[in-house]
């Protein structure tokens, strides 16, 4: 599901005690619906087993809902087959998020309204009632080994993409250790993106899957959203050891290759599990994200042609992941990641289909950069931009009905590609807490009252002054799914 | 780094502290995380908490304590078998076989004699391998620990595990070689003890009895269809020759199928277990290789002459004992 976009309506000052009014409100809401929800998710209604079974809280996954899904969303009991289930049974759950939130948005380009003309930088802030996009999945198997996945998403608009497509052949050889999925997939990451707890437009996503340094002109490195490919994967019979290796088309699993037609990438994460008594199942692993790019187009009165990317160039991003449990009610998952692009990438080429979109009629680089063989050169001393990063994300599950969360990334750049730029240019750092409540927890519906609060903080990338930029959200809604 | 003007960033927290607050104050104080399901008949009012009694597990050198699985017997297993035990989840009444109810203690798969009392690690064994042909799924992503937990957790719902003892494992003696004659006495016997009158000469699950049997709290219930699974098949407890031995010897308590213990001899049984996977037609394995040399055919079996100094001292041993 894809967070709404970020507003920018112009500040309304709200007092203190209209927001706690709004907090109330939807708290007593809350209580009243509590008790009518009667749902059918899909996977918990075929199986018949609560959303905790399989989420530590829901979308999250906890080790049994991960070996669910290695196995194809199959439990493994001979009634995986759609031939065991009631013919009206059909596998169709659909989310969406209605919200309350404040978004404090620092830095933001504003015309002057001195009298003076021209833009200053100022605080936008705004609050109200709004929507989260909608998403429809629909997934299981098609027969004994044979399984599917199939989302289509929107934005808040209703302006609908395929998030998934995919299909999948499990235990092939009649082993576990190989199972093929071909489409539109969301990545093996240990701590996936499409499973996030949070809501928030910084908070809803992890920023480390998603960096790239501040000019940087890479179209393809985003770890966090689904990607077109194909992916072999393996695990052992209990989950505990977990391989998986996937080719991707350097497309930012956008549809109708937008960028080049030859372009790759690899995917390729393993982890190992390990039984720590009391403690719980902690688990290590690595991951290594790398391929190539285009950075070159053909134009067409000066537009890019659609596919036509070529001079592939280099990126990669690399690191470990860990989850830790302590007992039944702590948990804490760390992320690393040392990521690099190409220096070209790093002087502003590769995207130059959205740089155009963006920038019509601009034909100067930067922001429009196309890398025209024979006559674009790259910038003297230009350097292959570089950065590390982590992410600490515990959290405390009281039950499984509530649980309290926390997160904090940072990511700081080792090298700039052009010298001479400050050295801390793009840093980013950000701070989420929030807690998720289930009021009720069956195997028909999911349904949960979410509060959450973010900072998010970035060195010099303010648009006027090049300063820094801080930006807030608190949020609180119904997440439902049904 | 800037920092955010301390004014903007407290009155953030404090938007997020006091909904927080007043949620959890009510969570608590209403009792909410003591509520059943949301199937509760809306006259019917929230239920008392589940009193967890201090019941133990030892498996090896792991000892499980009830009061630490309470959170993952509401996680994982109370949907289907209830907040009580008493198998009355609130999808009970969709699943087909019934969740087991643990406040009668009567289990399937043991290594002990009818009517007793599990061993321990007969139901950790059978957290951690599910129950085939049913909802039970295989729960071996769980530590150890927690299996061990949720097993000393189960003994909560039932007086007899503080009244009773669990019942001595049987003893499996050696597996003889698989043998023509070994499957042919294991016809016999499919036979004259009236296997198939539940489970149908050709073990389908489809004899004459088959529709008309019913678990002990009257569900009906099928029987178990030999010829229906591959190589991966299981069966309820177990895929070994060694699980197939152990069901006839101890019984599935709270089903139709008896115990043979006081009726077959050990070596008896293991042809029966020889016959039985023979039934297994699409499975590969010596007992079908056996077969299949014999192009298929099992010849009547012929009873030998009582050997005169045959001691069946081992007879008295219900279970075998060698």
């Amino acid at each position: 599901m894809r967070m709404w976009a970020q507003s920018h309506l112009c500040q309304k000052p709200r007092s203190a005690s209209s927001v706690l009014a709004a907090a109330f409100a939807l708290f007593f809401l809350i209580l009243g619906a509590s008790q009518s929800a009667s749902a059918l998710p899909a996977f918990a209604r075929k199986y018949g087993l609560r959303c905790s079974a399989c989420h530590e809280s829901w979308p999250m996954l906890n080790y049994f809902g991960q070996k669910f899904k290695d196995n194809g969303y199959q439990l493994m009991n001979d009634r995986d087959a759609p031939i065991w289930q009631n013919p009206g049974y059909w596998p169709v759950t659909f989310r969406i998020t209605p919200i309350w939130h404040r978004v404090s948005l620092g830095k933001q380009a504003v015309d002057s309204t001195s009298g003076e003309g021209g833009q200053i930088e100022q605080r936008v802030t705004s609050s109200g009632f709004d929507l989260s996009g909608l998403d429809f999945h629909t997934g299981g198997t098609l027969e004994k080994n044979f399984s599917f996945y199939v989302l289509p998403s929107s934005n808040s608009f209703a302006s609908f993409h395929f998030e998934t497509v995919m299909g999948r052949l499990d235990n092939l050889a009649g082993s576990p250790w190989f199972n093929v999925k071909f489409g539109k997939f969301e990545l093996d990451n240990l701590l996936s993106e499409k499973r996030i707890l949070t809501l928030t437009a910084n908070g809803g996503i992890y920023q480390l899957y998603h960096f790239i340094p501040a000019g940087d002109g890479n179209p393809f490195a985003q770890m966090g959203d689904n990607q077109l490919g194909v992916e072999v994967m393996g695990h052992s019979y209990n989950d505990r050891t977990r391989y998986s290796v996937s080719l991707l088309s350097s497309n930012d699993g956008q549809v109708g290759l937008p960028y080049g037609s030859e372009s790759y990438s690899t995917f390729i994460t393993a982890s190992q599990a390990f039984d720590a008594g009391k403690l719980g199942v902690d688990r290590v692993g690595f991951y290594l994200f790398a391929g190539q790019a285009p950075t070159s187009y053909l134009t067409n009165l000066g537009a890019p042609i659609s596919g036509s990317g070529t001079q592939n160039k280099g990126f990669s991003r690399e690191g470990f992941v860990g989850q830790f449990y302590f007992g039944q009610h702590a948990d804490v998952t760390v992320v690393t990641q040392h990521g690099e692009d190409s220096a070209w990438f790093g002087q502003g080429y590769g995207d130059f289909v959205d740089q155009y979109a963006s920038h019509p009629g601009v034909t100067t680089c930067p922001p429009v950069c196309n890398n025209i063989p024979g006559v674009t050169t790259l910038a003297a001393g230009a350097r292959n931009p570089s950065w590390n990063g982590v992410l600490i994300e515990p959290h405390y599950v009281y039950s499984p009905q509530l649980l309290f969360l926390a997160r904090y990334e940072t990511i700081r750049m080792s090298q700039q590609s052009t010298p001479g730029t400050r050295s801390d240019l793009g840093n980013v750092d950000t701070y989420t807490v929030g807690y998720r409540y289930n009021p009720f927890m069956t195997s028909r519906a999911g349904f949960a009252w979410h509060n959450e609060f973010n900072i998010f903080h970035q060195v010099g990338t303010s648009p006027l002054t090049s300063t820094n930029i801080n930006t807030s959200e608190l949020l609180m809604g119904f997440d439902f799914d049904f | 780094m800037n920092s955010l003007k301390p004014i903007h960033f407290i009155g953030a927290i404090l938007f997020t502290a006091v909904p927080c607050s007043v949620m959890l104050g009510l969570v608590f104080g209403a009792g909410f995380t003591a509520r059943a399901t949301a199937q509760e008949a809306p006259d019917v009012g929230p239920k008392p908490p589940i009193a967890i009694k201090p019941m133990e597990s030892h498996i090896g050198n792991i000892t499980g304590h009830a009061a630490a699985a309470k959170s993952d017997f509401r996680r994982y297993c109370a949907g289907c078998h209830g907040e009580y035990g008493d198998g009355n989840g609130e999808n009970a009444v969709w699943l087909d076989p019934k969740p087991r109810d643990f406040t009668i203690a009567a289990f399937k798969c043991r290594s002990t004699l009818t009517g007793t009392l599990p061993t321990d690690e007969d139901l950790f064994d059978t957290i951690g391998r599910g129950l085939t042909n049913s909802n039970m799924p295989v729960w071996n992503t769980f530590t150890k620990q927690q299996r061990a937990d949720l097993v000393a957790y189960i003994k909560i719902f039932s007086p007899r595990w503080e009244k009773e003892k669990a019942g001595e494992p049987i003893k499996i003696p050696a597996e003889p070689p698989v043998t023509l004659e070994s499957i042919s006495h294991g016809k016999a016997l499919f036979t004259k003890l009236e296997c198939w009158k539940c489970h149908g000469t050709h073990g389908e699950g489809d004899g004459p009895s088959a529709s008309t049997l019913t678990d002990s709290k009257d569900n009906p219930i099928r029987p178990y269809n030999f010829a229906l699974g591959k190589n991966d098949s299981r069966f309820k407890c177990g895929n070994t020759n060694q699980d197939i031995y152990k069901i006839f010897m101890t019984g599935v308590d709270g089903t139709p199928m008896p115990s043979f213990a006081d009726v077959i001899q050990p070596n008896d049984a293991w042809d029966l277990v020889h016959f039985l996977r023979t039934l297994q037609v699409n499975r590969h394995g010596k007992e079908n290789e056996v077969l299949s040399a014999a192009h298929g055919v099992i010849p009547a079996y012929v009873e030998k002459a009582p050997a005169a100094a045959a001691a069946p001292a081992d007879s008295k041993s219900p279970g075998g004992g060698q």
